[in-house]
């Protein structure tokens, strides 16, 4: 067992509020790792704080990528910690609107393209080649998960689930170990939903990246998850195996709490 | 298409108008006589005018309501369907070359120096383009690098006698260093809090530049900046201006050529992301300061270009030329010609430049006339003129 | 970083307190003239502020036609005294009436302009809405020079020398005294207004979460309009107050006043109204010190200086609140 990603003790508060308390949690090679708990709990908190997008009030965010040596994440900038093989999607969709499906691609190549202002400007036979490179690998991408018959479309006028995929393609451009997928089902249908399960298991299977999702579908995740965190209120209140989770006395109370809630 | 109730809307905007400008535009006072004018003239005026304005105003507000719900096609301007069709872009492009070629032979020299300025602001709009267009930051004290230029040229000249091809490469480079200069503290603003300092700068550079006497003579400028030579060649006064006229032409293209490899680059797609989304940029690896720095110390660098270009052609140069209208009416080209759009700056810079050239009538009006087209392109058509057309990445899959 | 930023501000706070009481003790009086002034000039910056402030707390825009408002509230004090002044009228009713029209009129115009260049772009992205509001401020200045004149125009002091200040008048005279009291007076009147009334809840409440304040029944549109308003009355007693100060208006001087009071707006703590208050008060000394004991010519050129260098050590200003933006 080889952890690729070790939190320790994350925290963060907001002004009063602890929107994360003292949170442990190891992913491992190969895992599909899933993160969950009831609207609020903090799941959106804890990938904005491994991500660097929030700089967290206290804790020890460590990786290990496949073959190098473990590293701090802590105070890196959100783009370091993506060229350190960290990428994400994001649970209100952030796509760029007006470029197409492959640009959206594209931008997500960036941070392994070198070429820069001077090359670009002479337009020399490395960049050429290097933008070349790039658009092929973009489209080889889209092909992968399943978005090529898109490839030109401006990304707003894509179906929602499509949208949804695309966020990982862009994601998955750039060459990360670890996915971090920030609820990748919601709103889509069933069918969609399954595609997207076999996608997951697909891209674990022959990409080489590990993932953690968060996602209130439960049937998804039962299917999905070789491991299973439970938050809530900031606090991780159970983690294991899909069976120990569902058996787990403390996450039924905290999802029979919340009503609305369920799986 | 008018109901009812939009007229007696816009009948009592109208009245609202009237009232509103009542004390500014009916009553003139003159302290020093002691007399008051009453103007009802005005009155009716603002009456008429603001009874069509709102029928208008609102017409195209229902407009685009509509058109948001229909989702019209990509409706590609129809410069960019001219350019992309191969029948008509040979015999445009020809045309408007031979055009430019034989402007300043064919006109007289005045029309050719107004021509030089409206293609200075192409230049300054292109760049500028860059900050504002394509990376989404608001530099509202562009001058500053348009005054860095002109400087360094009327200075370098004054002094060590440099002439003016040597001193445009040098002129670029400490465009960009004040570039980066001025960037590296203020490009970790948030975006809005980037104007407002960036206005600043623009205006302490002027200040500095007025009351700096030992630097370049403070309100009364620098003169008799030599116009530039052809290999050691200096023309008379009416071939200088064609002169000039064919180096500005030159490096409106040259920028033209770099600003559109840029745009379809690496960085240049990074730009645009960045305007976009700037937390969804960073979580594709981008760094978004070192993409914002570039794109502000390129756009310093045209500014710097265009003052050169500038100082030659008037040959005398104060601070004067260099007020923050300067740095409004470069913004105005970029955003009513169509940010993001070169082929919008370039329309934007001549009609806004020559027009009231022309005009002079109304040239009264320009600033007034800016103002509220500022407005109202960004409520009806925030893409401007002509708005820019994206390349189109393709994939072809025979080569590999 | 922190300790790096406090040192920073003692040493300079350390430095130039050195220079200071040596200059303080060589000439007292001097130095309470140049306090005295730059409270009346902060006076005038926090009137102004809080209308950029405000405004920015609710829908985050740099309002920058707001100097403009202030310049048109000047300007229709100059109209209507001088008409009335003319027909001979009595001069307190005079007095009345031009502040009256001239908060009036203020308001009417930062309503308006709301309505036409801001509201149709609240959903659109930022940078389109601060184009619109240059593209405002640019046509408000250039309408009224177009309507009136370019050139300056005298400015006949509403507020009398009064006979009871006349021993006190050497160090600072009738109107800088009005024009501090006046600020008291507005600055408590606000204060209770967003307070204790109901708008003033529906505003702070809107500043807080427009999408939460319009669910719970708050008509948002109308407290964005109520806070132009607001901001509108009070740089509109600015701009009155300071015409009768300096004596004369032109189309031109809500610019620069403009530019001064939000940057003593990010000094307070943008959004914070307090924090308006006390920037307005800090800026207007250290100007009025700058100006007083280094180079006067340089007076604009501090504040900006000022501004950079808040915005770079603490960019939520002295009495802001950090935020991390929600993702
Ligand atoms: N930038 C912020 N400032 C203040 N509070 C925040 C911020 N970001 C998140 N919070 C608060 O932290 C708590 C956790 O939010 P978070 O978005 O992480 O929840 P979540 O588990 O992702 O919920 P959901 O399932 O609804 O997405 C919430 O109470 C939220 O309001
Ligand atoms: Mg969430």
């Amino acid at each position: 067992m080889e952890p690729i990603l070790n939190v320790k003790n994350l925290t963060m508060n907001f002004g009063g509020l602890k929107a994360l308390d003292t949170v442990n949690l190891t992913v491992e090679k190969g895992q599909i790792a899933a993160l969950i708990g009831p609207n609020g709990a903090g799941k959106t908190t804890f990938f904005n704080c491994i991500t660097g997008i929030y700089e967290p009030s206290e804790g020890l965010v460590e990786i290990t990528p496949p073959g190098k040596p473990t590293q701090k994440l802590n105070g890196l900038k959100t783009n370091y910690v993506t060229e350190r093989g960290l990428a994400r999607t994001f649970q209100n969709i952030r796509l760029f609107e007006g470029m197409t499906v492959l640009e959206n691609v594209m931008i997500g190549r960036h941070c392994r393209l070198k070429s820069g202002i001077i090359k670009a400007m002479l337009r020399t036979s490395s960049q050429k080649d290097e933008e070349k490179q790039a658009v092929y690998d973009s489209y080889e991408i889209l092909e992968k998960i399943g978005l090529d018959q898109y490839v030109d479309e401006m990304a707003v006028n894509l179906p929602y689930g499509a949208q949804r995929r695309l966020e990982i393609a862009r994601a998955l451009a750039t060459d990360p170990f670890l996915l971090l997928l920030d609820e990748p089902a919601a709103g889509m249908n069933p069918q969609e939903t399954k595609e997207l399960d076999e996608l997951i298991v697909w891209l674990r299977d022959n990409e080489n990246v590990s993932i953690l999702l968060i996602e209130h579908d439960m049937k998804l995740v039962m299917s999905l998850s070789d491991n299973i965190h439970v938050v809530d209120y900031g606090k991780k209140i159970a983690e294991g195996t899909p069976e120990e989770v569902k058996s787990n006395p403390e996450v039924i109370k905290a999802y029979l709490g919340d009503e609305s809630e369920d799986a | 298409m008018v109901t009812k109730k939009e007229i007696k809307q816009s009948f009592f905007i109208a009245l609202w108008f009237m009232v509103l400008t009542f004390p500014l535009m009916v009553i003139k006072v003159n302290t020093i006589k002691n007399i008051v004018v009453f103007r009802w003239t005005n009155l009716i005026w603002v009456g008429i005018v603001g009874f069509l304005a709102s029928l208008i105003w609102n017409y195209f507000l229902r407009m685009k309501d509509e058109k948001k719900k229909a989702d019209t096609k990509d409706n590609i301007p129809i410069v960019h369907r001219l350019l992309q069709n191969e029948k008509f872009r040979i015999p445009f492009l020809a045309a408007i070359g031979i055009f430019a070629l034989v402007y300043p032979f064919v006109f007289p020299m005045y029309h050719t120096s107004i021509m030089i300025s409206a293609l200075v602001y192409v230049m300054l709009g292109l760049g500028l383009n860059i900050v504002v267009g394509l990376a989404g930051l608001l530099d509202l004290g562009y001058v500053a690098f348009y005054a860095v230029g002109a400087y360094a040229y009327a200075l370098l000249n004054l002094h060590f006698g440099i002439s003016f091809w040597v001193v445009l490469p040098i002129a670029a480079l400490l465009g960009t260093i004040f570039g980066t200069l001025l960037g590296y503290p203020v490009l970790r603003l948030r975006g809005d809090y980037l104007a407002i300092v960036t206005l600043g700068f623009g205006e302490i550079i002027r200040i500095v530049l007025e009351n700096w006497d030992e630097l370049g003579n403070g309100p009364r400028g620098i003169g008799n900046i030599p116009s530039p030579s052809f290999f050691g060649h200096q023309f008379n006064q009416h071939n200088s201006v064609i002169y000039i006229y064919f180096i500005v032409i030159a490096l409106v293209l040259l920028t033209i050529f770099f600003v559109n490899r840029l745009e379809n680059s690496r960085i240049g797609r990074a730009w645009i992301a960045l305007r976009d989304d700037e937390i969804a940029c960073q979580a594709m690896g981008i760094d978004k300061f070192k993409t914002k720095l570039t794109a502000f110390a390129l756009g310093a660098t045209w500014a710097a270009l265009g003052g050169v270009v500038f100082a030659a052609k008037t040959s005398f140069i104060n601070p004067m030329s260099f007020t923050i209208w300067e740095s409004i009416t470069i913004l105005c080209v970029v955003v009513i010609g169509g940010m993001g759009s070169a082929i919008g700056v370039i329309a934007g810079a001549l009609v806004l430049i020559l027009l009231p050239e022309y005009l002079r009538a109304v040239a009264e009006y320009r600033m007034l006339v800016f103002g509220a087209l500022q407005v109202v392109v960004m409520v009806f058509k925030p893409e401007g003129l002509i708005q820019g057309v994206r390349k189109i990445y393709k994939f072809k899959k025979v080569e590999e | 970083m922190r300790k790096l930023n406090i040192l920073l501000g003692v040493a300079i706070a350390g430095i130039a307190g050195f220079f200071g009481i040596k200059e303080i003790i060589a000439d007292p009086v001097y130095f309470l003239e140049l306090v005295l002034g730059g409270l009346t000039r902060g006076s005038i910056y926090a009137l102004i502020a809080l209308g950029y402030t405000m405004v920015y707390g609710i829908i985050q825009l740099i309002n920058f036609a707001h100097g403009e408002i202030y310049m048109i509230g000047a300007m229709t004090a100059l109209i209507v005294a001088s008409v009335l002044g003319l027909w001979g009228w009595n001069s307190g009713v005079i007095v009345f009436l031009a502040f009256a029209f001239a908060i009036l009129y203020s308001c009417a115009y930062g309503f308006t302009v709301e309505k036409i260049a801001y509201k149709p772009l609240r959903n659109a992205p930022r940078l389109s809405a601060l184009i619109s509001a240059i593209g405002m401020s640019l046509f408000l200045q250039n309408y009224v020079m177009l309507a009136q004149t370019p050139e300056f125009m005298p400015f006949e002091s509403l507020i009398p020398d009064f006979q009871f200040w006349e021993p006190f008048a050497h160090i600072i005279t009738a109107v800088e005294m009005s024009i501090i009291v006046t600020t008291v007076i507005v600055m408590i009147l606000l204060g209770m207004l967003i307070k204790f009334t109901k708008i003033g809840k529906a505003m702070r409440a809107t500043a807080q979460d427009k999408v939460m304040a319009s669910l719970v029944g708050i008509n948002v549109n109308r407290v964005i309009s109520t806070t132009f308003v607001v901001g509108s009355a009070t740089a509109a007693i600015g701009g009155v107050l300071i015409a009768c100060h300096v004596g004369q208006v032109n189309f031109f001087i809500g610019f620069l006043a403009g530019i001064k009071a939000f940057i003593a707006a990010v000094l307070g703590g943008i959004g914070s109204v307090p924090g308006a208050v006390l920037g307005s008060l800090v800026l207007g000394i250290s100007e009025s010190m700058f100006t007083g004991y280094f180079w006067s010519e340089y007076e604009d050129v501090f504040a900006f200086t000022i501004l950079v260098i808040i915005l770079i050590f603490r960019p939520s200003g002295i009495l802001g609140k950090d935020e991390t933006s929600k993702v």
